[in-house]
């Protein structure tokens, strides 16, 4: 705590101290030594949002090129098809079971490893580890698990658990909780890491005091330890948020959008409008409003950090 | 490597009498580029040759290789790279040839179905070069059907050479189980209703097998079969060029035997692919497969004797009729090696080639003077078929109708069999219609 006060001394004295002493041309160093990544950045991140965001604006439906503008026209229709509304649908939907999924699975595995118990670690690590697949691999073996064939179903029915059976992925009804199984499956780990990392910093001290005043676990865990993680499930959220709505290689792999459009998502119509209907500037519309989607996940939040980093 | 070294030191020989020294700073895409433009005064028969196809799969890929040969035997010392992109009915090689279109980097030649998959797309967008000279010049039009040079030409241009022939209106079955049921194979739509109902009374809970993985385009090829069947021919080519309506009392017709049949096709079919349905007739979990004649491929593949364990007949209402589905290669404007592409055009067309590729692919040659000795029975009966057939070009696979439209009838189909609701899918795809095929 010492050294975090006195740094903020240090660096308000520096920079006006060296400003009087820089001769001119090094005050272009900093400069020139950001340029290669602002340029790189403004060319391949802002510059091709420009272009998407122009080519969304035009009429570009087949293979030649076509810049005339048409306005919103492409998102008037976009907005029109049941397919995009499906989307729409769930994406929210999913997004909903994946957030849910992760942070209950994830807080609740990071308290009970919090008990440092014997072998905490090594559970640490198994539910770690997931985290370190990729997508296509985690969707490829979901896929066989949920086979209604030769999957989970086989070892429900050997269990006289008949009942529990279920078409998963390929039941309109089911599809997406199905998708969401797999999802929650390769990201609570993640979710677990994090809210562990909160655990332990907070300060013994505090829940010490709690319990001298008479709190019980129950009240110690609600009223001390939750509120205190809100920082790092904000961060969970914002994070499992803005990779739930850009999901593309778990559906690609699982389902394909199927069956009908029950597990489609604007990620994957944006990729077959684009590459398959040559429909280029839906494909484009599609990014965009994806793009915003997302920015609204994610502004509020650089915004909050910022803030919180100034005021510190 | 042998070939890199090869055309650096081509592009040494080359720079010496160009400017050579500008083209230096290039990288290796660009130096090769800048090769391809000044190949047109050089001799053919030296260089490379890149071909761009989607044949990696078992069969095809081993046909493409025997094309490679006969190339190699005529052009020695051409540098063949095989631009194979893998993945399903070639959704992801479509992908990287567009990116690679719109760069201005064509291969020498690519794979594509004939028609309106390159017609619609590359050809409007000025990308192709014609090949009405090579066609004429290799005297093709006494050895491929009027009707299959009408399906890849327009504006009286031809656009690229058909190399083989797919059937795609097929109803494979499994004879065995179909014999012992004291079924007979079907061949009308309505036989095949009461046919699924006698079974499934018999015991097979879903005598049908569907598959509708990758987008629905399984589906989308009984849709057309029974379009076929309802329609006839004409009222198939019209509907799909925009000229009739998909609200027509015979696409509801053809709607209508699709909902009849869903009833007993498996419920599973959004998690299984074509060759997952062709198992379930080996195993005897379903008897009938609406599939196109790579089916076969698939069968004998996995030990299945044509016409004694599997037997086949047109889909239901279209015999006499023939759904083509064929792939043929073409000629981007721009292609690096030119001259070297044209000669693979004239392999892709000759009888020799198309003698040599097509008992490998399982599909039966575009030409009609290719001995049919070397080929299965169902091949054989299906090459005489094609003579005396009416030809159609199927939509499921790209010949009648332009890319967006046929996308926009998977996604239509993906709804149909979940929602069974006909008039809703005709109004549907009429909308489709009036959106992608009216403009074309």
């Amino acid at each position: 705590m010492a050294t975090a006060t006195a740094q903020p001394v240090i660096l308000e004295r520096l920079p006006r101290s060296r400003s009087l002493r820089l001769p001119p041309w090094e005050k272009l160093t900093p400069l020139l030594l950001i340029a290669p990544s602002v340029i790189l950045i403004a060319v391949f991140v802002y510059g091709f949002i420009g272009a998407t965001m122009r080519t969304s604006l035009v009429r570009w439906n087949s293979a030649l090129p076509d810049y005339t503008f048409v306005g919103l026209h492409n998102y008037q229709r976009l907005f029109q098809l049941d397919r995009f509304q499906a989307d729409l649908a769930n994406t929210l939907h999913f997004t909903a079971i994946f957030l849910a999924g992760c942070i209950i699975l994830g807080l609740g595995a990071a308290v009970l490893l919090d008990q440092r118990l014997r072998g905490t670690l090594f559970f640490q690590n198994v539910y770690m580890y997931p985290l370190a697949l990729s997508f296509v691999v985690t969707g490829t073996v979901w896929r066989w698990i949920l086979n209604p064939n030769s999957g989970v179903n086989v070892i429900l029915g050997n269990l006289h658990l008949d009942f529990l059976k279920s078409g998963w992925l390929t039941d309109t009804h089911t599809a997406l909780n199905s998708l969401g199984i797999a999802a929650v499956w390769q990201m609570s780990g993640f979710c677990m890491a994090m809210f562990l990392a909160g655990l332990r910093g907070i300060p013994e001290e505090l829940r010490e005091a709690a319990r001298v005043d008479g709190a019980n676990e129950w009240q110690l865990f609600w009223r001390i330890t939750f509120p205190l993680l809100r920082p790092i499930t904000l961060s969970a959220v914002i994070i499992l948020g803005h990779i739930s709505l850009k999901i593309f290689d778990l559906v690609y792999v699982m389902t394909f959008g199927g069956p009908g459009y029950a597990t489609d998502m604007p990620s994957l119509y944006m990729w077959i409008a684009t590459f398959q209907q040559f429909l280029y500037s839906r494909g484009a519309a599609i990014a965009i409003v994806l793009l915003l989607m997302v920015a609204i996940l994610i502004v509020p939040y650089l915004v909050w950090n910022l803030r919180g980093e100034t005021e510190q | 490597m042998g070939n890199e070294r090869w055309t650096r030191r081509q592009f040494v020989g080359r720079a010496g009498k160009t400017a050579g020294g500008v083209v230096l700073g290039l990288s290796l895409a660009d130096f090769l580029a800048a090769c391809g433009t000044g190949t047109g005064t050089s001799s053919s028969g030296t260089g490379k040759l890149e071909i761009f196809s989607w044949w990696t799969g078992p069969g095809e890929k081993d046909g493409l290789a025997e094309m490679f040969r006969i190339y190699k035997n005529k052009y020695p010392n051409v540098t063949i790279t095989n631009s194979a992109v893998a993945g399903g009915a070639g959704s992801t090689a479509k992908a990287v040839l567009a990116t690679r279109m719109q760069g201005g980097r064509p291969p020498d030649s690519f794979q594509v179905h004939a028609g309106q998959e390159l017609i619609a797309s590359w050809v409007k967008a000025n990308k192709m070069e014609s090949i009405t000279s090579i066609w004429n010049s290799e005297g093709w039009d006494s050895k491929i059907p009027k009707d299959l040079k009408d399906i890849v030409s327009s504006n009286g241009e031809v656009w690229s050479v058909p190399v083989n022939v797919h059937r795609g209106n097929a109803l494979w079955y499994n004879k065995k189980l179909l014999d012992s049921k004291g079924v007979s194979p079907p061949e009308t739509p309505e036989q095949l209703t009461s046919a699924l109902s006698s079974l499934k009374a018999k015991g097979i809970a879903s005598p049908l097998a569907l598959a509708s993985k990758g987008g629905n385009w399984q589906v989308q090829m009984l849709l057309e079969n029974n379009i076929l069947a309802a329609g006839g021919a004409d009222f198939y080519k019209n509907v799909m060029s925009g000229k009739a309506s998909f609200t027509d009392a015979k696409v509801v017709q053809a709607l209508t035997w699709m909902k009849q049949w869903l009833p007993y096709a498996n419920t599973d079919n959004s998690s299984i692919d074509w060759d997952e349905a062709d198992n379930r007739l080996i195993a005897g979990t379903a008897v009938f497969h609406i599939m196109g004649d790579w089916a076969k491929g698939d069968f004998t593949s996995k030990n299945w004797v044509p016409n004694t364990d599997f037997g086949v007949v047109p889909s239901p209402g279209t015999k006499g009729k023939y759904m083509i589905v064929c792939d043929t290669f073409g000629l981007p404007k721009g292609a690096p090696d030119r001259d070297n592409a044209v000669g693979w055009l004239k392999v892709c067309g000759s009888q020799e080639g198309q003698a040599a590729f097509n008992p490998k692919k399982g599909s039966i040659p575009a030409r009609t003077d290719v001995s049919p000795s070397g080929f299965d029975v169902i091949a054989q009966s299906f090459i005489a078929e094609f003579k005396t057939d009416t030809l159609v070009p199927s939509s499921a696979h790209g010949s009648a109708t332009p890319p967006n439209f046929a996308s926009a009838v998977n996604d239509e189909m993906g709804q149909f069999i979940q929602n069974k609701d006909v008039t809703k899918t005709a109004s549907n795809l009429q909308k489709a219609s009036d959106e992608f095929l009216k403009t074309a």
